[in-house]
């Protein structure tokens, strides 16, 4: 810990991983709860969307469902944006180097976050919250849409920002940093597209995880049941489809990216110390870093050749072609996140299809079995999130801006930022954070304890005048 | 390029300091004006629904600095660590405070929340000052474009100064908003202590303006070479004798729309002091980071100076129609 930029690394980690605990959800329950407040809102008889069309009573279900939602939504962005400014400081105060380096080009896109998404969903999500008697229901609608929109838009711009750290483009070198040549390259950056999306399927599936848990939940405990049985047949559907989305199309073609431009960073996913033709795919192995080679692996022969390259008798690039200071800083541990990510994708992607299996069946809300299961698997899902994350940033190192600049160059110089300074704070914010992580818990059991508004009764009446009963048992 | 950079940044932050400055001065006077629980839940009623989006002029502020001015960002952010830090754990302690103050029923919790948010708000007020008061002041600058103040160089007797007059504006600010929109007696408090406050924050304007000149006789001497500047602290001595008259007269609109006049006024002229430094250098350090030297490349600020525009009008767009569904019942008639 006498070297700053540990420090400086140690608290980024902390502070990035803690906030992005909170994002995972609001951008998954966003999505979630714009689909409950459409059905709500459009699916009503005299409506031209017959896909969308329910019941009274379903409809009133979903908007009930969208509220109940949505208060913990609010709760967790509340958490989301306060863990979120120290991000955008800590570019400033700990990374100073890497700013000045790069802040001809990525202060772009963080700069874009700030105006187009932030605004929105912070504007909205106030509306939102004052309620449909107060706004009418149309804008009501409207405003879950901007909320969702102003999430998914923030993904984006941070999404794009590290993009380019990690497959830099459209940029020229001027002197000791970068400057921004093409404001296009910077937004269709190849590594752009299936990192959003697989970056956004994850979210998703949290989402739909937590939507089947929450509706598990109520039905063991034989509370709320109607709320419950729609939560969790959304939420199953859901985490099937997004499970399936999250392997192909968007994490082969993730993984493609990383192939063609981090040679260093998938040899390390896949345990590759040595060049081969027809790879085998390792389902399990330890890499010792200090013998250069896996042990005790079972492998699948010729399958990682052919994953990646749709050949079997394809060569795949090793450890051993690039040069070891240039390899990540620990090649264990982008190998081991990697495959807790994926192996939990895959017995996630299981029990999602089971889950399935049994809705079809009529069987799923009897199943205590089941349900226990999918009660108790959200919270992998954010630790596939997470791990997948660590893949992404641990492997790019050795190198925060990937060819361009180091990250023991990135720092701050420790004359303006002492290491014992960055110890300081490191353990003000690891004390706080608890404190926040308790509290955060503490609230969201209250919401779940409370439950939904029992029996809201009347879907929303005509627009835009308000809702009497739903209003009445809030 | 740059400097059209400087002042659409200059807008940003005087945007912030006007939205933002009205809740943190509310509740740095939270504990004072509203006596009881019911009170205070009635005052965090007022900004409740906006103050989220006036922090944001904040965080688009300073995501704008760092795109125009990337080397700005990065030197004043390294250099005042603690300070920053320091911000950030208030802006966590008072966001968390007034947002889950009404989560739980409990009036131990309630109080806990109102202390927090209250005393929050008062040090971001002043600790924020403290920051403009350095960047005014100057930093020690090195070669490299980098310096470091420790906590108790920042707390020099200018920068303290230039704290408490924030916190005095701020609170000012606050009272004013307060007494439009509050009701009842915390209405009728917050009036009191908006006249009260008005003769503190004349009597600190008047008495900047000495030491200012003693620690970087630029602010003035900036606006005398450039005469035309001058309308900027005349716009802060309009609006402050505005805002006695207002006061006086009970046009409690009037009165909070000059209180931010005279907010616009201050921050305008502090800028207009500094350019085309963007982070001047200490005594006669010959390293000042200015317009020139701190900016992006032209590129990247010409390409920006097409998407701000759309993203600003949006933004004010969204700005207004929250303000005016929010803040369209006039005060005093909303249900308890």
């Amino acid at each position: 810990l006498s070297s700053n930029v540990t420090v400086d690394r140690l608290q980024f980690t902390l502070t990035v991983t803690f906030h992005y605990l909170f994002p995972i959800l609001t951008m998954g329950l966003g999505l979630f709860i714009a689909w409950l407040k459409t059905v709500s809102y459009l699916g009503r008889e005299d409506r031209r969307f017959p896909l969308l069309r329910k019941t009274p009573a379903e409809r009133a279900v979903h908007e009930s469902s969208a509220r109940f939602w949505m208060r913990i939504f609010a709760v967790t962005f509340a958490f989301g944006v306060v863990t979120g400014i120290p991000l955008e400081f800590q570019f400033g105060t700990n990374w100073a180097r890497f700013s000045t380096f790069a802040g001809g080009v990525i202060g772009q896109t963080l700069a874009l976050e700030g105006v187009f998404a932030f605004f929105l969903e912070s504007a909205f999500l106030g509306i939102f919250l004052a309620g449909a008697q107060r706004v009418g229901a149309r804008l009501h609608w409207l405003s879950a849409l901007a909320v969702f929109a102003g999430a998914w838009l923030s993904g984006f711009f941070i999404i794009a920002t590290n993009a380019w750290m990690q497959h830099p483009v459209g940029y020229e070198r001027s002197g000791d940093k970068v400057q921004l040549r093409s404001f296009g390259d910077l937004l269709t950056n190849d590594w752009l597209a299936w990192q959003y999306l697989h970056n956004m399927g994850g979210a998703a599936t949290t989402g739909a995880f937590v939507l089947a848990a929450m509706g598990a939940y109520y039905l063991l405990n034989g509370r709320h049941v109607r709320f419950a049985r729609t939560s969790l047949s959304i939420g199953v559907v859901a985490a099937l489809v997004l499970c399936l989305l999250q392997i192909f199309p968007t994490g082969d073609g993730q993984a493609k990216n990383v192939a063609d431009h981090q040679p260093s960073t998938f040899a390390a996913m896949e345990g590759v110390f040595r060049s081969e033709t027809a790879a085998p795919l390792v389902i399990i192995g330890n890499p010792n870093t200090e013998k250069r080679k896996l042990e005790s692996t079972i492998e699948l022969p010729d399958a990682l050749s052919f994953l990646t390259y749709k050949r079997w008798k394809a060569k795949v690039r090793g450890l051993n072609t690039i040069a070891e200071r240039d390899w990540p800083s620990s090649v264990p541990l982008v190998y081991y996140s990697y495959r807790i990510m994926v192996g939990l994708g895959t017995i996630l992607l299981l029990i999602a299809g089971l889950a399935v299996f049994l809705l079809w069946r009529r069987k799923l809300f009897e199943s205590r079995r089941m349900l226990w299961a999918l009660m108790l698997s959200f919270p992998f899902t954010y630790i596939a999130n997470i791990a997948g994350w660590t893949v992404a940033e641990a492997g790019r190192q050795p190198w925060t801006v990937f060819g361009l600049q180091r990250t023991a160059d990135a720092a701050s110089p420790s004359s303006s930022v002492p290491a014992g300074t960055a110890i300081f704070t490191l353990l003000g914010f690891a004390g706080l954070y608890l404190l926040l992580g308790i509290l955060y818990l503490l609230l969201i059991a209250r919401i779940v304890n409370r439950g939904p508004e029992e029996e809201p009764a009347e879907a929303p009446a005509d627009e835009p005048d308000p809702e009497p009963a739903a209003a009445a048992t809030s | 390029m740059a400097t059209a950079w400087f002042i659409l940044l200059a807008a940003m932050v005087t945007a912030y300091v006007v939205l933002d400055g009205f809740d943190l001065g509310a509740g740095a006077l939270h504990l004072l004006i509203g006596r009881d629980e019911r009170e205070r839940e009635g005052l965090t009623e007022t900004y409740g629904p906006v103050w989220n989006g006036n922090e944001v002029w904040l965080i688009a502020s300073g995501g704008v600095l760092f795109m125009a001015f990337p080397k700005a960002y990065s030197s004043a952010f390294s250099g005042l660590y603690f300070g920053l830090i320091l911000v950030l754990w208030l802006l966590i302690g008072r966001g968390l405070a007034l947002e889950l103050r009404h989560q739980l029923d409990n009036p131990l919790w309630r109080s806990a929340c109102d202390v927090v948010f209250c005393l929050s708000s008062a040090v971001l007020a002043f600790v924020l000052g403290v920051a403009l008061g350095n960047v005014v002041r100057g930093v020690p600058l090195g070669a490299d474009g980098f310096f470091h103040l420790s906590l108790f160089g920042l707390l020099n007797w200018y920068a303290l100064l230039v704290g408490v007059v924030g916190l005095v504006v701020l609170c000012a600010h606050g009272a004013n908003f307060l007494a439009l929109r509050a009701s009842g007696e915390p209405a009728a408090r917050a009036r009191r202590w908006a006249r009260r406050l008005w003769w503190v924050e004349a009597a600190l304007f008047v008495g900047m303006i000495g030491p200012t000149y003693a620690v970087r006789d630029e602010m003035l001497t900036n606006l005398g070479d450039h005469p035309w500047r001058l309308v900027f602290p005349l716009v802060a001595v309009v609006a402050l004798v505005a805002l006695l008259v207002y006061q006086r007269r009970e046009r409690l609109g009037h009165a909070f729309t000059s209180s931010a006049l005279f907010i616009v006024g201050l921050v305008t002229t502090m800028a207009a002091g500094i350019y085309p430094n963007v982070l001047p250098a200490h005594d006669d350090r010959p390293f000042s980071l200015t317009v020139d030297n701190a900016a992006a490349g032209d590129d990247a600020l010409r390409i920006a100076l097409y998407w701000w525009p759309v993203g600003i009008a949006l933004a004010v767009g969204y700005f207004i129609y929250a303000y005016r569904l929010f803040f369209r019942e006039p005060s005093g008639e909303r249900a308890p």
